[in-house]
């Protein structure tokens, strides 16, 4: 009896799926045997739908198994694998080799602002810190039998805001954060959004006070980095800038 | 035996005492903790942040007859678990999560979650794979969603809600055992033992009560929507501490993965009216389930796509995939309910949905069977006998509401159902026992594993194994199965066990060691996988996600039974007939009799 699978290898008579080699040049840093972060290259062979994250696994799994990176659900939801590639903030499961220059090397390096641990991992605490002090939950005090009601329009006007996956790359793109280890940073920021304009929610003028705070949304210099950095497609600078707005005039 | 105070560190192990800890923070998890953690002292300790947990990754919805659009009520909810899980559900345990699914989705939406609205402000509601009205008559709509990343939104809010309560995570720290103690000789847990990810050190995690809430094992199999970390730590481990696993034969394969990547495409787009298509266009689930078509379950859709494949109709160069079709549907309607699929089809397949149809084939994607636990999510040690203090839920326990095939938007709603139980009963347990004391250095069999490997000289590459035992699991243990074909993995395994002893780490380092973990995760996939195809070997019978070549239909006479596996012998001796016994446990039947599954 056959066994064959829906996922059987391909005849032989199929021409082989043709293959390219890439120089990924990885930003080295083992806390144990470096002094200093170094660029280090890895010669790599790959198809052409490949990912960057599927370039470092092959580094990983088959040169140099210390070069270590988070990475969990591997198709840009988890926010695991926020890196700089060629020096900009992107999800490494996100990014198609082909969509980069493959005729030269490829750059991978940590997200910048928050502490170096290994490699491509960086402390995540001071970011999800500042995330925490937003309050980035409902506070709502009536308690409904069934849901609360809330019309579409409603809904959709923190929609864009609801998709935040954590990842940093906002954040660690921020020329402000980067500068000032104080500022709450765009992510934060973002995730205050998405319950100051929840019509459900009764707590935003606390959330706009800690936000007009000193370390808060003023410190932003709307240079779009964190917008173009978003891999959910989230209005980043848009959405700290109806913060800013509901903190002058009142939310709308 | 001891017991240290919380935070003692005595040869480099910190020591950590809590009334309440859960491993995970996914969905049971995080939920269950929202329930322990006002009540009493709870530690949630993740291999992950956990808002990476895959919960995120799920889509579609959640669902629970509210009835916002349509007439419907928890008992036809009941009746089409069951049917979907072709019969070897626990009709007690699903009419409990039908029941309680109501409430699970108020609860959900009163913490924050923002689900899509009707024009009256309510849930709104979709259609999705066999959900039914009236004992499946016609589809209904029964799916709570938030456009298509529902899971992200659970995740989200119970995350939100956890910083809200104050919940004491402990982020990326790997459990990787869990400490049993006899007591007036009935094994009961003490704690776990856990490893920190940033320094290499060890933790033992006491708890008066401790959940597994640890989510599944898709990698075994190289096609799956699952995360690269689900791994099955937390069910290898209780299997390796001798307690059994049910029903591990049943997998779940989507229907609509990515072709070539296995990225999940919601059957929400079904739900909205996606329609399957083979080479030459057809409409083929129409011949296969006239009343439903593509709104079939998932093990029957993943089977029909695979005969159209294996019949010559497939699409593109290689005849190996088959087309969902969303073209016909308006771009606003796309870009409201199904965002994020599209994007997946753009970003890794370049293909524009809008007007293309995309490339899709059967992925791995869920566990049905794990750690067998009753509807109190307390964990079994056999048929009946409660371990007592030891919980688990969400898709690494079995209860069972999904029997040999889980219904779409079941498991969202499991996670929510038995994670809150399983905190309630977790936290009431905790509040009157006392903590169990600790053995002489139970950070020690952990600690000898993790040395061993970091000091090794392996040559063996973990990457190359674990591509081994994936390919061999897609090719014979995957759809379509035989004993030919499972026999031939089981020798895979085998052989891999062998090897595995010789494992090489790179990385010598104590810092962020990933390397290391991951010899140690191929470890649980190799024992998962075992267990897998061993039970999958004895069920000689067609029932849900289990497709015997050799035997195509279902004998309800023979194998309307749960599987029971136990662990014999050495969990890590090569033949598997050494160290695996099997045997069966009655399924609850209350008041739905076995008949044939036709849609």
């Amino acid at each position: 009896m056959s066994t064959a699978t829906v996922n059987s290898p391909p005849a032989p008579a199929e021409a082989p799926i043709p293959t390219f080699t890439v120089t990924m040049m990885v930003r080295r840093f083992n806390p144990e045997v470096d002094e200093e972060p170094r660029w280090q290259d890895f010669d790599v062979e790959l198809y052409p739908t490949d990912r960057v994250l599927d370039a470092l696994h092959k580094i990983k799994w088959e040169q140099d198994g210390s070069l270590t990176f988070r990475r969990s659900c591997a198709h840009g939801v988890c926010g695991s694998d926020a890196m700089r590639i060629n020096g900009r903030n992107r999800l490494a499961c996100k990014t198609l080799m082909k969509d980069l220059d493959i005729t030269k090397p490829v750059y991978v390096e940590a997200i910048k602002g928050l502490p170096l641990e290994k490699y491509l991992v960086v402390d995540m605490e001071p970011f999800f810190a500042s995330y925490r002090e937003v309050q980035p939950f409902l506070q709502a005090s009536s308690k409904p039998e069934k849901e609360r009601i809330q019309s579409a329009e409603q809904r959709a006007r923190f929609d864009d805001t609801t998709k935040c996956i954590l990842c940093a790359a906002c954040t660690s793109s921020c020329p402000v954060f980067w500068t000032d280890g104080q500022y709450f940073g765009p992510a934060a920021i973002v995730n205050a959004h998405r319950f100051i304009f929840d019509s459900r929610d009764e707590a935003s003028s606390v959330r706009l006070d800690i936000l007009n705070d000193k370390e808060g949304v003023w410190r932003c210099r709307t240079t779009f980095n964190c917008s173009e950095a978003c891999p959910r497609g989230i209005q980043v600078t848009q959405a700290i800038a109806e913060v800013k707005q509901a903190i002058m005039f009142g939310k709308r | 035996m001891t017991d240290y105070a919380d935070g003692t560190v005595v040869d480099g192990v910190t020591y950590h005492q809590h009334d309440v800890v859960i491993v995970g923070a996914g969905g049971a998890g995080m939920r269950a903790a929202i329930e322990a953690g006002p009540k009493a002292r709870t530690a949630v300790i993740s291999k992950l942040y956990p808002t990476r947990s895959h919960t995120g990754a799920a889509q579609g919805g959640m669902a629970a007859a509210l009835a916002n659009v349509e007439e419907d009520n928890w008992e036809w909810h009941t009746f089409d678990t069951i049917k979907g899980g072709d019969y070897l559900v626990d009709q007690d345990a699903a009419e409990i999560l039908a029941k309680e699914a109501i409430d699970a989705v108020y609860d959900l939406e009163n913490m924050g979650l923002p689900f899509n609205r009707t024009p009256e402000g309510k849930i709104d509601q979709r259609r999705f794979g066999g959900h039914t009205r009236d004992h499946g008559k016609a589809p209904v709509r029964r799916a709570c969603y938030a456009a298509d990343r529902t899971g992200h939104m659970i995740l989200q809010t119970l995350y939100q809600n956890c910083v809200k309560h104050g919940i004491n995570f402990f982020n990326e720290y790997y459990v990787l055992d869990l400490v049993m103690v006899e007591v007036d000789g009935v094994k009961r847990p003490s704690a776990v033992v856990a490893y920190e990810l940033a320094t290499g050190d060890l933790h033992v995690f006491q708890g008066k009560s401790i959940i597994f809430a640890t989510g599944g094992f898709g990698k075994i199999f190289k096609t799956t929507s699952n995360a690269h970390t689900l791994t099955g730590d937390g069910v290898g481990i209780i299997w390796r501490k001798g307690l059994p696993l049910e029903d591990m034969e049943f997998f779940q394969f989507h229907p609509t993965g990515l072709a070539g990547l296995g990225i999940l495409l919601s059957e929400a787009a079904r739900g909205e009216g996606a329609i399957l298509r083979n080479s030459e266009g057809e409409r083929f689930m129409e011949r296969y389930a006239p009343t439903i078509k593509d709104l079939a379950p998932r093990d029957i859709v993943a089977r029909c796509m695979a005969t159209e494949i294996r019949e010559g109709r497939g699409g593109g160069p290689n005849k190996d995939y088959v087309y969902l079709d969303i073209t016909h549907l308006e771009p606003a309607v796309i870009d409201a309910k199904l965002p994020d699929i599209t994007e997946f089809a753009r970003t890794y397949l370049g293909v524009e949905p809008y007007t293309e149809p995309v490339p899709v084939l059967p992925t791995a994607h869920y566990a049905m069977g794990g750690i067998p636990t009753n509807v109190a999510a307390e964990v079994l040690s056999d048929n009946t006998t409660v371990v007592p203090g030891l919980y688990a839920a969400g898709e690494c326990a079995c209860v069972s509401v999904h029997g040999s095939n889980r219904l779409g938007t079941n498991s969202l709603l499991d996670i929510n159902v038995f994670g809150k139980r399983a905190g309630n009963n977790a936290v009431e347990y905790a509040l009157t026992a006392e903590f169990i004391p600790l053995p002489d250095d139970p950070a020690k069999p952990i600690r000898e594993l993790v040395e061993m490997l970091r000091t090794s000289n392996g040559t063996e590459r973990m990457s190359t194994m674990r591509k081994e035992l994936q390919d061999s699991m897609d090719r014979n243990a995957q759809v379509y199965r035989t004993e030919t074909s499972l026999v031939e993995v089981t020798k895979v395994i085998e052989n891999l066990r062998g090897r595995y002893k010789n494992v090489m780490v790179q990385d010598k380092g104590k810092r962020f060691n990933t390397d290391l973990l991951e010899a140690i995760e191929l470890g649980f996939l190799l024992d998962l996988a075992e267990v897998l195809v061993y039970s999958a070997l004895y069920r000689k019978e067609s029932r849900g996600g289990h497709f015997r070549e050799d035997f195509p239909t279902r004998d309800d006479e023979n194998y309307m039974v749960h599987t029971m596996a136990y662990l014999t012998g050495d969990a890590h001796s090569e033949d598997a007939g050494d160290h695996i016994k099997l045997e069966t446990k009655p399924v609850v039947v209350t008041r739905y009799q076995p008949m044939e599954r036709k849609y």
